[in-house]
């Protein structure tokens, strides 16, 4: 299944790791701040809504 | 027919990028899986290049998306400068992780490449160059979000920032035609089907090219609706200590 990738093995799978590392951290972040933020905004928006 | 301008409108943005997101995600993910497993597993070598021609399918899609979204948030930036939509403000905010996160794997999937073919892991090369100074561009204006605090006034900075830094990536895109040297090739995509790359390499790039620019999309619309949930939360915050 696995290509051969001759001589330039290392080349090839460590763009490929690199390229699919970076993609995932920045989804990764994307979500974990995202998730940050929601809870944050949903704690200020019912402790308003007690207070009104 | 609605006007664009709607969507400055922050709730209909949300509803809008809600329905949006799901379909971005999964056609970006289907893109990405089908392209790289095509390009990865059953394009064959390059007769000059060997098994290296296999880093086309992350260099190339992801140098694009580098470009394209400085491009877009110039647009974005402009929309704010003239027409004070904070939505578009926000959109381009969020839009500069992803295209610097796409800018660096531009320039080490690059490096990577350049070394067995070039012999050099680094070569001040017109294209090369305009790239790294385009990926200072892009931490130049996140850092420039966060030093200020007043966010009209980031948004304003950072339009400027982004005006300035689109000679960058105009000059990344076209540094070979403007200068005509330097180690890196011309460009490997071409509506010119003679300098156009081989159909067997060309069909899993395009694939990959749509998954990229798919997942910017999705990222771009996830990122944005955090962006206008952080700005309320502040607004809130502010009125609470003001109260």
């Amino acid at each position: 299944m696995m290509p051969d990738l001759g001589a330039y093995a290392v080349p090839v799978l460590s763009a490929y790791a690199v390229s699919i590392a970076l993609i995932v951290v920045v989804v990764g972040a994307s979500i974990l701040k995202a998730r940050r933020v929601r809870a944050r905004l949903e704690e200020v928006e019912h402790r308003r809504g007690r207070a009104a | 027919m609605a006007s664009i301008w709607e969507y400055a409108n922050p709730r209909k943005f949300m509803a809008t990028s809600a329905f949006l997101l799901p379909w971005t995600a999964g056609i970006a993910g289907v893109c990405l899986v089908v392209g790289l497993v095509w390009g990865f597993f059953f394009t064959p070598d390059d007769f000059r290049q060997g098994s290296t021609v296999k880093i086309i399918y992350v260099h190339v899609p992801s140098a694009i998306m580098a470009i394209n979204a400085w491009l877009m948030m110039l647009i974005t930036s402009l929309i704010w400068v003239i027409r004070r939509h904070h939505v578009s403000a926000l959109a381009a905010k969020a839009a500069a992780p992803v295209g610097m996160v796409f800018t660096l794997i531009a320039l080490v999937t690059g490096a990577i490449w350049g070394q067995p073919m070039w012999g050099t892991w680094w070569e001040w090369d017109p294209r090369l160059t305009s790239f790294l100074i385009l990926f200072l561009f892009y931490l130049g204006y996140m850092a420039l979000w966060e030093a200020i605090d007043n966010p009209d006034s980031a948004a304003d900075l950072t339009s400027v920032l982004c005006l300035v830094g689109s000679v960058f990536a105009i000059i990344s895109r076209y540094a070979l035609v403007f200068w005509n040297q330097g180690l890196h090739q011309g460009a490997t995509l071409s509506l010119d089907r003679e300098q156009n790359i081989a159909d067997v390499f060309w069909y899993p790039l395009v694939i990959t090219l749509a998954g990229f620019g798919f997942l910017f999309v999705a990222l771009v619309l996830y990122r944005t609706q955090t962006e206008i949930r952080a700005r309320r939360l502040k607004a809130l915050i502010a009125q609470e200590r003001m109260a």
